[in-house]
């Protein structure tokens, strides 16, 4: 079945449906990763926006249920060159057909997704519709005018965990934890978190308690935690206006916290800094970010439409540590006189490169401190 | 930050193209001097190999084409001085070299030091022991194994890894000898063998991963630790077959994240722990049904995979390596490609690269084409594309081995018997047997067990297969056409599956609009606006090159074309002049556009051009080029015959040729056109005949009276070419070339024994300029590329010589030549026979060029350009003689090549060559030796022998070689000839008598030399053959041609006491 693509600038791709039969607007965003199209569809920082995969060639090796990064896809439609018609691995499970169909996940193949990034590259990140039905004349300006109007909201709300609960301690191979340390024991603020965030604190020793995006400040430091983590989420930072007030008064605690992409960004919107959208974000395994503390430069994966703006930074709080190489964007943030600090990347990887992993181990560091 | 002590750098290049040692080293070596040059450091090349771009004055300050021994590049630092050698860009030759110079403390008391990667690093990486330990230390798994010294011990290991286990014998060329065995029988069988031929009687013992799944990764690291990795490529023939001959896609397609991350992280952590700064190639063993690996090998330097992945990736590794070995670190280097990113990034592709390996069995027709651990492809092709199966179907067509899809072997009559046969057989048709399981319905599980091909792969061909049927079954539409297209179906192919023709396909085509786009190589999945012209093309897209546009600066438009793989006959020279041509046109302020598919290449570097499209070389996917570029014309004379072969399709575009007409070119090969020419210029050539037919060519064989040459016409490289003594060789010749495509007619000629002479020539359509005149010391009949050559010529007569000039002139002017031409003569006495004239330019003209200092290519564009000779400051006529000799040695790659027959003859087998430069024409032809790597004496011991009517010949060398103090052995036959002769020889038993006979000679590993003249024609002695196929697998040199063994004795008694080394780029200076 044809479907179509139509941008709010106007421009109309014609493809084949893929998915589910169903109509949506969304904020369309490209990803570079060659690799990862599972753990791209079920990472929560997508909910609202659809997906164009620049790899052309997506479905390969199937879908491994293991490497979802939560319970079940959040983008609204998935864009693709080609879907492969048969995987083929030994782990994989089902195809990318029938998962996109199951979990109710429209998109649209066979379309000049290169043509298609170009455009977001040059006039910026935009919205669209994916759809099976064909806009003509009035219809289409109908349509054009509805697309211009949605805007990504609520998506924190919608990702974030419904209720609290742990997750244990574990081996660094994934067994039960037999480690001779006690665990430490991490209070997590689930902004829309990937599971891979938790799974790495798990695998360094810790205990983690998962929590809901609106949970307050006092239930948090009321467990004594040994850190708190704060982790990724989907959305404009500035929407969280609660969320923000709460994680100021995590900062006005001493307990040490690490803070990863919107975790990062609210943390910076906490404490009176400023961000603001990027052009066309940075979506990708293949982003070099230095580390200001040694100079070295390490290849990333990131995920982000916002940033924070350096301009905006008082020097009496904050200063930047980290930084993108092409760019100059900020990546990362230490607190002055604080055991805070925040990156706008994922160093939990999944997909992409595991070479920023370090950074949990600075973490349990700040926390044996 | 740039290490500012680094002022003069010395870069040794790789030699000689051999199997396994290709194009690829120019093309780094020849990035890393520009690199270096741009940052102000003085560099110093030595390479042995004169038709490189790395050896162009213009490349390097300092350039000596001399041997690549140890005793050179002493004297070399003597001499030159350099603070640093840069190793790691020259391929293992120049590798080993270093490390041989830094072992032996040389480089420490010359106060020189290796740069980019440390000897300790390489070492780490090269020794099997410490490699193993080091591998250990970071818990990074490789193949068990353990060297054994005999079978005893070789057993016991075996049933301690388990079966089955590879067996591999330490210093045996080639890898021979060695081999995978299952049981304990077969384990015995090979131990036995195998430590019988190894020279230290050693042999590794291996687990087998042969089946697993085969992934590269091409890692960078900088002196401060930061890593990045370029690229990743999966094997599509699993372990078992060299990297080398295996298709191969980038990136890998059937790893998921965790996979390609854990392979990934692994590379990374080897790189650190080896302390590497520079490129680097880790190989993997992936298990199919787990996330087991190993790690193969680790090439601490610039490799054929890394030239690979900066071709399909836009990231100029080579480039980035060269800075880092000064200091600087990926984050201070720009990403050429993008002029905004830094190098500290990983590429992005947004398409497919399918790389094919070129192999040279249509050259060596009794060679195994079984594939395996031995790499035996002498070039490859790379493809891109937005889906597998187009990258898969494009790369097949840029093979230029008359196959265009997956039905180019036929398979169809084998029974299904004889079809599964074949699926478990390696070679080098594989992927078209598995194309005729599919058509049969054998299922992918099947095809998959036996061949451990992953069924992604399996299903893709399905895809292909299963077009076929629908353009063969269904009734043509547009949405059909459109999916044909989309995975790359040639037009020529559509039509023959359809029974349209081709222009009925292309009209369907233009009504519907399905055209080629082409797309841009950006490093980043078009994250970033690029700036590079670099293209591959693609249907059902848009188009974003921006061909309609002409820039104003700019003349005009210059399309030119390349020479596609390298292939026996058709080497690096092409592309030599193919750059030259390109880098000329822009000096005259053309815009260039180049097309070729030849990932190891110079001029397939994204700034060689103003644009460059990574095509294949068909007519159609040319005239896509073309239809987007609109170009003002073509040069078809710099890209050997692949470039010929297209100036007819190229006229039929509207596309003027620029130089030389592709009439005139015609009427050099046609023979009746030719033969006209001859008779009105007065020129003579060799009797001769043109035949369709085997009777027709025994006729006139008949008529002429044998020994006869009968070859087809439009050859390179002496495809097919055979000396025939008798009917029955004719009978069997042709046989032969009909399973080559034989649409042109057989030339038989009157077989005539003299010297064969040699000219390349510029003319510009009134005045001639001929820079030298090269002789071949092996007598006719030996294929010109496989002769040793000398400038200047030494045996002409003053009125040949006179006669040579004057042909050359008359028929460049008949021909109408404008730029290059090539003529081949054999002179007998005074008399000057033509064998061949080819309008365009040839093998010999960067030896040429580089040892006169007259830019031959260079001067032939501008004449193409409307310049004139004398306008260029070139008096006319033969150019005044240099002052050195320059003699050009032929290598060839025949250990590598089972089964291949060595002996030479019209049909050429060398792979690559040598340049041995020297005032005297001994040390010239020493060092020519020597540069071939025939450095002798050693043992002192040699064996001859020869057919009965070389007999009176050998008689006087081989008393050459018993004054040399050389033990000579001979068989019945020779050794009655002699010594009657009064040579002091010893007789051996012939291969079929009983042990010990000649072939326990050869096995000794105490031989110097085999002197073994076969008979011509096509019946070849199987003795001979045993014992050639012997001596060149245990490295002894085989020489089957007189002249040759004439021309070693020579070199051998004038060995000079002292080698003088002449830098190339001052030869003015040297006097």
């Amino acid at each position: 079945m044809d479907a179509f693509l139509i941008l709010e600038d106007g421009t109309v791709f014609k493809g084949t449906s893929i998915g589910a039969e169903k109509e949506v607007i969304s904020e369309v965003v490209f990803n570079t990763s060659m690799t990862g199209y599972l753990e791209v569809l079920t990472d929560p920082s997508y909910a609202g926006q659809a997906t164009v995969m620049t790899y052309p060639l997506i479905g390969n090796y199937g879908i491994c249920y293991d490497d979802m990064e939560s319970e079940r896809p959040w983008l609204d439609a998935f864009i693709v060159r080609e879907l492969s018609r048969m995987p083929s691995n030994f782990r994989s499970e089902n195809t990318i057909q029938n998962f996109l169909k199951k979990n109710d996940i429209p998109g649209i193949a066979g379309i000049d997704t290169r043509a298609l990034t170009k455009i977001l590259r040059d006039k910026g990140t935009m919205n669209g519709m994916v759809t099976t039905r064909r806009y003509n004349g009035d219809a289409l300006k109908d349509v054009l005018s509805k697309i211009k109007e949605y805007s990504v909201t609520g998506v924190v709300a919608k990702t974030t965990t419904k209720g609290v609960y742990v997750a244990k301690a574990e081996n660094p191979d994934g067994t039960r934890y037999t480690g001779s340390k006690d665990p430490k024991r991490v209070a997590f603020l689930d902004v829309g978190a990937k599971r891979n965030i938790i799974r790495s604190l798990q695998r360094q020793g810790c205990d983690v308690t998962v929590y809901p995006a609106d949970t307050t400040a006092e239930t948090i430091l009321s467990q004594n935690p040994d850190g708190i983590m704060i982790s990724n989420g989907p959305g404009d930072p500035k929407e969280n206006v609660s969320i923000i007030k709460e994680i100021k008064k995590l900062y006005d605690s001493e307990v040490p916290i690490f803070a990863i992409c919107l975790g990062h960004q609210l943390m910076a919107l906490a404490t009176g800094a400023d961000t603001f959208k990027l052009k066309y974000g940075h979506r990708g395994g293949n982003h070099p970010v230095k580390d200001l503390s040694n100079g070295r430069v390490y290849i990333t994966s990131q995920n982000h439409g916002y940033a924070v703006d350096p301009k905006s930074l008082d020097p009496k709080v904050c200063e930047e540590a980290f930084v993108n190489v092409n760019d100059g964007t900020n990546e990362g943030l230490k607190y002055v006189g604080k055991n805070i600090v925040t990156v706008q990347y994922h160093p939990e990887a999944c997909p992409g490169p595991k070479d920023s992993a370090y950074l949990f181990d600075r973490f349990m560091k700040m926390m044996e401190a | 930050m740039k290490d500012n002590s680094i002022k003069k750098v010395l870069m040794i290049g790789s030699g000689p193209i051999v199997i396994g040692q290709a194009a690829e080293f120019d093309y780094a070596g020849t990035q890393a001097c520009r690199s270096l040059k741009e940052e102000g450091v003085e560099v110093v090349l030595l390479n042995s190999n004169p038709a490189t771009i790395m050896t162009d004055k213009d490349i390097a300050d300092h350039v000596y084409i001399e041997p690549l021994t140890i005793d050179v590049l002493e004297r070399l630092i003597e001499k030159e001085k350099p603070d640093s050698i840069l190793p790691t860009l020259g391929g293992q030759a120049g590798l080993n070299l270093a490390m041989a110079l830094d072992e032996s403390g040389f480089l420490e008391s010359h106060n020189v030091r290796l740069i980019g990667t440390t000897a300790l690093t390489i070492k780490k990486a090269e020794d099997r022991l410490m490699f193993k330990e080091t591998m250990e230390k970071i818990h990074e798994p490789v193949a068990p194994s353990e060297v054994v010294h005999s079978v005893e011990d070789g057993l016991r290991v075996a049933e301690e890894i388990g079966y089955p286990v590879v067996l591999r014998p330490a210093y045996t060329l080639g890898g021979s000898g060695g081999g995978i065995a299952e049981n304990r029988e077969e384990c015995t069988e090979i131990l036995e063998n195998g430590l019988r031929l190894s020279r230290v009687h050693e042999v590794l013992v291996e687990k087998c991963i042969a089946g697993w799944k085969e992934v590269e990764y091409e890692v960078i690291r900088d002196s401060a630790g930061n890593v990045i990795t370029v690229c990743n490529m999966e094997n599509i023939d699993p372990v078992g077959v060299h990297t080398g001959d295996s298709i191969v896609v980038a990136p890998s397609q059937t790893l998921g994240d965790k996979e390609y991350q854990m392979l990934r992280t692994s590379a990374l952590n080897i790189i650190t722990e080896l302390g590497i700064t520079g490129g680097c190639n880790v190989q993997y063993a992936l298990h199919p049904e787990s996330m087991e690996y190993c790690v193969i090998e680790v090439n601490p330097r610039v490799s054929r995979s890394s030239a690979l992945a900066s071709k399909a990736t836009g990231y100029p590794i080579a480039k980035v390596a060269a800075k880092i070995a000064l200091g600087y670190t990926l984050d201070e280097i720009k990403n050429a490609v993008t002029g905004k990113t830094y190098a500290s990034f990983e590429p992005m592709l947004d398409y497919v690269v399918v790389k094919m390996p070129r192999l040279p069995f249509d050259k060596f027709i009794t060679a195994e084409h079984t594939l395996g651990t031995q790499m035996k492809a002498t070039g490859e092709v790379m493809a891109i594309a937005n889906n597998f199966e187009g990258g898969l179907m494009k790369a097949i067509r840029s093979l230029e081995q008359h196959v265009d899809s997956l039905l180019s072997y036929d398979f169809s009559d084998l029974d299904d018997h004889d079809l599964h046969k074949l699926l478990h057989r390696v070679d080098d048709r594989r992927i078209w047997v598995i194309a005729e399981a599919l058509r049969r319905g054998y299922s992918y599980e099947e095809i998959h067990n036996i061949t451990k091909i992953d069924e992604w792969f399996i299903d893709k061909i399905k895809i292909l297969v299963d077009m076929e049927n629908r353009l063969k079954g269904e009734s043509m539409n547009e949405t059909l056409l459109r999916e044909a297209k989309r995975i790359e179906f040639p037009d020529n192919v559509i039509a023959r599956l359809t029974g349209y023709t081709e222009d009925e396909i292309a009209e369907m085509r233009d009504k519907y609009d399905i055209h080629a786009a082409f797309k841009m190589v950006d490093t980043c999945a078009a994250e970033f606006e690029a700036e590079t012209p670099y293209y591959y093309s693609v249907f059902g897209s848009e188009n974003e090159s921006l061909g309609a546009f002409r820039d104003p600066a700019k003349k005009k438009k210059v399309l030119v074309l390349g020479s596609g793989p390298i292939r026996i006959g058709q080497g690096i020279e092409f592309d030599f002049c193919s750059v030259h041509c390109t880098w000329q046109f822009k000096k005259e302020g053309y815009e260039t556009i180049i097309i070729n598919n030849n990932p190891e290449t110079v001029s397939t570097d994204f700034d060689i051009a103003d644009k460059l499209y990574f095509e294949p070389l068909t007519p159609e996917d040319v005239k896509n080029v073309v239809d987007v570029e609109k170009p003002d014309g073509a040069v078809v004379q710099f890209g050997g015959q692949t470039a010929i072969k297209l100036a007819d399709a190229l006229e039929k575009m509207g596309v003027p040729i620029l130089g030389t007409q592709q009439d005139d070119v015609d009427a050099a090969e046609d023979r009746e056109r030719f033969d006209a020419i001859l008779q009105e210029t007065g020129c003579q050539r060799a009797a001769g005949q043109t035949v369709f037919t085997a009777e027709e060519a025994k006729k006139a064989a008949g008529e002429l009276g044998y020994p006869v040459l009968v070859r087809p016409s439009y050859v390179l490289g002496g495809a097919g070419m055979r000396i025939a003594i008798c009917d029955e060789d004719i009978d069997e010749y042709i046989g032969e070339i009909n399973q080559i495509a034989q649409e042109h007619p057989i030339l038989v000629d009157k077989y005539i024994r003299g010297t064969e002479l040699e000219v390349d020539a510029i003319c510009d359509g009134h005045d001639i300029l001929i820079p030298g005149i090269m002789e071949h010391i092996e007598r006719t009949g030996i294929h010109s590329g496989d002769s040793i050559s000398i400038y200047p010529q030494r045996s002409l007569s003053a009125a040949a010589k006179q006669r040579v000039i004057d042909y050359t002139e008359r028929l460049a002017k008949a021909l109408h030549v404008i730029g290059m031409v090539n003529v081949q003569f054999i002179a007998d006495g005074d008399d000057v026979y033509i064998i061949e004239v080819n309008p365009r330019s040839s093998r010999t003209v960067p030896y040429i060029s580089k040892v006169t200092g007259i830019p031959i290519v260079p001067l032939a564009t501008q004449i193409i350009c409307g310049h004139t000779i004398r306008e260029l400051g070139y008096e006319p006529g033969l150019q005044k003689e240099a002052d050195y000799y320059a003699i050009k040695m032929p290598v060839f790659s025949f250990e590598k090549i089972k089964g291949a027959d060595i002996s030479l003859g019209p049909e050429m087998k060398s792979t690559g060559e040598c340049l041995g430069i020297a005032k005297s024409f001994n040390e010239a032809l020493y060092k020519a030796f020597q540069g071939a790597g025939i450095q002798l004496p050693k043992y002192k011991n040699m064996v001859i022998t020869v057919k009965d009517e070389d007999k009176a010949e050998i008689v006087p060398i081989a008393k050459r070689f018993e004054d040399l103090g050389y033990r000579i052995f001979a068989t019945h036959g020779t050794f009655k000839a002699l010594s009657d002769g009064g040579v002091k020889c010893y007789q051996v038993r012939k291969v079929e008598q009983e042990s010990p006979n000649i072939l326990d000679l050869v096995l000794g590993h105490e031989l110097d030399i085999v002197i073994d003249i076969p008979k011509e024609g096509a019946e070849a002695s199987k003795d001979g053959f045993v014992i050639r196929r012997n001596a060149v697998e245990t490295g002894v040199n085989v020489l089957t041609a007189i002249d040759t063994a004439k021309a070693l004795a020579t070199s051998l008694e004038n060995k000079s006491s002292e080698l003088h080394l002449i830098d190339i780029a001052k030869l003015d200076d040297n006097n």
